[in-house]
Parts: C-alpha cells; sequence; structure tokens
C-alpha cells in the first residue's frame, strides 16, 4: 500500500471527474480542481449542481465514471476496499445531521475513532484525548455523558466536529456544517471552523455549503460549481470581480442574505 | 409475448438479487476472521438476538405445544391412539414446527430491529461516518448480528422444543389424563438424538438466513424515513417467506443425506 501513497503539495486533486448514474445523464461533467495543502477550500454552488456527489468522490464513497480523484497525491482507484478503509483515517468529515452514534454518549463518540485505530493506547489515555478535543470545540463537561438525543443541534455539531478532529486528520472536510441553524449558531459554528483551521497545523479544510456570506469571510479558496462543472475557483475578490452572470447573481444574493 | 418478457425481466432480477445478497453476505463474513475482531460486538447482537427473545419464545412455544398436542389428540381418540400423541407431537416440534416458528418469531422480533437499525443508521449518515472513520461497515454492523443469529437460533429452538414439550406434558397428563409413564416411554422409543440435530441444523440456516435478508435491507436502504419502513418490511416479509420454503428443500436435503449415510433405517 505504501508505495501507492505518496507526498504531494496538492491535498486534492480532481481531474477530469466524470459522474453518472444512468447512462446518459452526468451529474459531474468533468471536473478539474486542484486544493492545496492547508488551505481552508468552500465549495459553494445552487442545489443540484453535483456538491454532494463531488464530496463523497473525494471521500471514496463513490467510484467515478471516469477521470482521477487523488487525494494526498495517492489516487483513490488504485486502492481495494481495505486499503481505502485504512486510507480514510486521514479524514475528518463533520456531517450535515452530525451522524453521531445516537446509542453512545457525547464522549463515547469521541472516543469510538480512537478505539478503532489508537488500539496502542489505554482507555484512561483515550478519554484523555477525547476530552482535550471537546474542549477544543468549547463543549462542557457537564454535558459528557448525556446522548446526542439530550443535546441541543449546536452540541450536536461541536460534538460531531469534536470527533472528526480525533485522529488529527489531514483534511477536515464540512457537509453542509450549517443548514437548518440559525444566524447566531451559525455565525458560531463559522468561527468555530476558522478557529480550527487555524489551530489545525497545515489541516485542509473544505466546507461544502450553501452560506456564502461564510465562504466569502472564513475561506481562503472557494470553488463554485454549476451544473456539474466547476464555474469559477479562485478568492473571494475574484468572486466580487468576476463578470460571469450567475456568479453575479449568486454573489449579490449572498451577500443580502 | 411482453407477459413473457416481463415475466423473464423478473425472474432474472430475481436471481441478480439472490446473488446480491450472496455476495454481501459472503464478503461481511469473511471480515469475522480479519482483525479487529468484533467479539464485543457479537456477545452485544447475542444479548438482543437470543436474551431478549427468550420470554416470547417460551410463551409462544408453551402455547405451541397446548394447540398441537390437543389437535392431535382429538384426532388419534378417533382411531384409539391416544398414547402416540406424545411422539407424534416431539417428532412434529424437534424436526419441524421449532425451527420454523421459532425462525419466524426471531425474523419478525430482532430481524425487523436490525434492519430498521441499520436503515435508520444509513438514512442519518451514521454507516457514511463510519465509512470516513475508516470502520469496515459489514465488518462492524453486518458480520456481528450474522454470526450472533447463527448461534443463538439453535439455542432459542432447543429451548422452544423443550418448552413446547412441557406445554404438550400439561395438555396430555394434566388436562385430558393421559398415562404420563406412557407418554415419556413412547417419546424415547420414537424421538432420537439425530431428530432433535436436524431441528437445530434447520435453525442454524434459518439464523443465518433472516439475518442476511435484513441487514441486506437495513443497509441498502434510500429515501428517508419512508425506505427505512420499506427496508424493515421487506426484510421480515423476505426472511420469513425464505424460511418456510427453505425448509422445505432443506428437509429433502436432509432426508437424502440419512439415505446416504444409513442414518435413521
Amino acid at each position: 500500500m505504501m508505495d501507492k501513497i505518496k507526498n504531494n503539495t496538492l491535498a486534492i486533486q480532481l481531474i477530469n471527474l466524470k459522474k453518472s448514474f444512468d447512462a446518459n445523464k452526468y451529474v459531474l461533467k468533468g471536473i478539474n480542481l486542484e486544493i492545496p495543502k492547508g488551505s481552508l477550500t468552500a465549495i459553494i454552488g445552487f442545489s443540484g449542481t453535483g456538491k454532494s456527489v463531488l464530496l463523497k468522490h473525494m471521500l471514496g464513497l463513490y467510484q467515478p465514471t471516469s477521470g482521477q480523484v487523488k487525494i494526498l497525491g495517492t489516487d483513490l482507484s488504485t486502492l481495494n476496499d481495505n486499503e481505502l478503509t485504512k486510507f480514510r483515517c486521514r479524514y475528518g468529515v463533520l456531517f450535515q445531521s452530525s451522524a453521531l452514534f445516537d446509542d453512545m454518549t457525547v464522549l463515547e463518540n469521541v472516543c469510538f475513532p480512537l478505539e478503532e485505530h489508537r488500539r496502542e493506547l489505554s482507555k484512561e489515555e483515550v478519554v484523555a484525548i477525547a476530552e482535550k478535543k471537546l474542549m477544543m470545540v468549547g463543549l462542557d463537561p457537564e454535558h459528557y455523558s448525556k446522548l446526542p438525543s439530550q443535546i441541543s443541534g449546536g452540541m450536536q455539531k461541536r460534538t460531531g466536529l469534536a470527533r472528526a478532529l480525533a485522529l488529527d486528520p489531514e483534511i477536515l472536510i464540512y457537509d453542509e456544517p450549517t443548514t437548518g441553524l440559525d444566524p447566531i449558531l451559525t455565525e458560531m459554528i463559522d468561527n468555530l471552523i476558522l478557529e480550527t483551521h487555524k489551530l489545525g497545523g497545515g489541516t485542509t479544510s473544505i466546507m461544502v455549503s450553501h452560506d456564502l456570506s461564510a465562504a466569502f469571510r472564513i475561506a481562503d479558496h472557494i470553488v463554485m460549481l454549476d451544473a456539474g462543472n466547476v464555474l469559477l475557483s479562485g478568492t473571494a475578490d475574484d468572486f466580487f470581480k468576476s463578470d460571469i452572470e450567475l456568479v453575479k447573481r449568486f454573489v449579490n444574493k449572498g451577500i443580502k442574505h | 409475448m411482453k407477459a413473457i418478457s416481463n415475466l423473464l425481466n423478473k425472474i432474472q432480477k430475481s436471481i441478480f438479487s439472490v446473488g446480491e445478497v450472496v455476495v454481501f453476505a459472503w464478503r461481511s463474513l469473511v471480515l469475522i476472521f480479519q482483525p479487529p475482531y468484533r467479539f464485543t460486538e457479537i456477545m452485544r447482537h447475542m444479548e438482543f438476538v437470543g436474551n431478549q427473545s427468550v420470554g416470547i419464545i417460551t410463551l409462544t412455544s408453551i402455547f405451541t405445544g397446548l394447540a398441537l398436542s390437543f389437535q392431535i389428540y382429538l384426532g388419534f381418540k378417533l382411531v384409539n391412539a391416544t398414547n402416540l400423541v406424545g411422539p407424534i407431537v416431539a417428532m412434529g416440534i424437534t424436526r419441524e414446527l421449532g425451527p420454523v416458528l421459532t425462525g419466524l418469531i426471531v425474523a419478525a422480533r430482532a430481524g425487523g430491529a436490525m434492519a430498521a437499525r441499520l436503515g435508520t443508521m444509513r438514512v442519518n449518515e451514521q454507516i457514511d461516518a463510519l465509512d470516513v472513520m475508516g470502520v469496515n461497515t459489514k465488518q462492524y454492523l453486518v458480520a456481528p448480528r450474522i454470526v450472533a443469529a447463527a448461534i443463538c437460533m439453535p439455542l432459542l429452538t432447543a429451548l422452544f422444543d423443550f418448552m413446547a414439550m412441557f406445554g404438550s406434558w400439561i395438555l396430555c397428563i394434566k388436562i385430558v389424563g393421559l398415562d404420563q409413564a406412557i407418554f415419556f416411554e413412547k417419546i424415547r422409543q420414537t424421538v432420537e438424538v439425530y431428530h432433535i440435530n436436524e431441528g437445530l441444523f434447520k435453525a442454524f440456516i434459518f439464523g443465518i438466513i433472516f439475518s442476511v435478508i435484513c441487514t441486506y435491507r437495513g443497509f441498502n436502504t434510500t429515501g428517508g424515513a419512508k425506505g427505512v419502513g420499506e427496508a424493515t418490511n421487506k426484510g421480515v416479509v423476505n426472511s420469513m417467506v425464505g424460511i418456510i420454503i427453505l425448509d422445505y428443500f432443506l428437509m429433502n436435503l436432509i432426508r437424502i443425506f440419512y439415505l446416504m449415510t444409513g442414518i435413521g433405517s
């Protein structure tokens, strides 16, 4: 496996990535994208433009119809199931729904990836790391023994983030982290993402979002998708200066919000 | 012609579906022998499939024994052969009704719960979360459930057999007043160990069948809460139909095995 996993300055490289679920209709129509290591990238776009499908390719959950997905220099298509499973330890993902295990407490949720992959650690060490991660995301110890159903949506997001951070991932992915949250909680989560990125020490962060103002505020690289293609990729300034009609409309709407 | 073509398509789809389920089961089960070993998960699911089914199996088996014995008693009374009620009930329970009814009851209780649990985990992205956490989801979620069902089903069937015979004893001895010594002696003369083993073997196969079908349905759930409901429904219905159909073929296979090996001759 080691010879397949190479070092590279790019965290993610998508080469002419195409995906179709039925023979005639392509959801992704040849995406070329490079995300440098250590960047905070926002992937934005209208609903149904292929953001989630793109994300699932990055995570190795979908196989491309054609093209390549290279993560940290490794072409995912060259890995077998077991290798891919091990490779995924290098990711941390905060899901839209938080995806916490509902039969485990907050602390157990964060301990889980450590128990799975850091078997050399003692129970006390695992708990100590998990508590450190929970403190990092600002969750009070009084909530550690609660089940996910007993805490608020914001706390669930924090727990999900602590769990994503548990293994010190090289790539941290946020799948629509603020969808369905109120504006105050949204800002709090956005700030948390920014702080986590700064504290991450070279972690590459990728945020898939509808929230344009957050993307412009915290991301240093923004990618806009439209109908399965990359419409524009660049900094917030590039978006503000763009002459593309769809980008202008999207930016104006986003700023108004 | 169109009707034939549709029928052929349906048959083809069914064969592909069975193939998919077999591949799913195989890929899950081989992972049991690879580290990390999931003993804790197996024990946890055995507690759920086995321990938590003891009450319902005990209750239903006693009443099955009572009802079956009474019907057979009424029939045999006409030909003055009531001494044979015990052995006939014992043969029927150990070889057929024990494994089949246990299979149906446990498929409905534990199989339905398996499909619903995995389906909910799928639609809530918990399975995706495990995947991206580098956890082999088939090894962690599917294989322990199948192993637990395969181990617990023969044990539950043994309990069913015992309690159904207890029900039969109540009916024959305490209610209709047959002779207890003859009741036990006739059973001892008729029922052999291989009859009991036959039922336990069937139960083992039924355990694999319902757990594979239900975990497959749950694991591949799509479409939110409605999808979870459909997965649970299909899982339970397919398991029950599968158990009843398979019982007939297993019975014939076992008979061929007996003929080849000379058991029971």
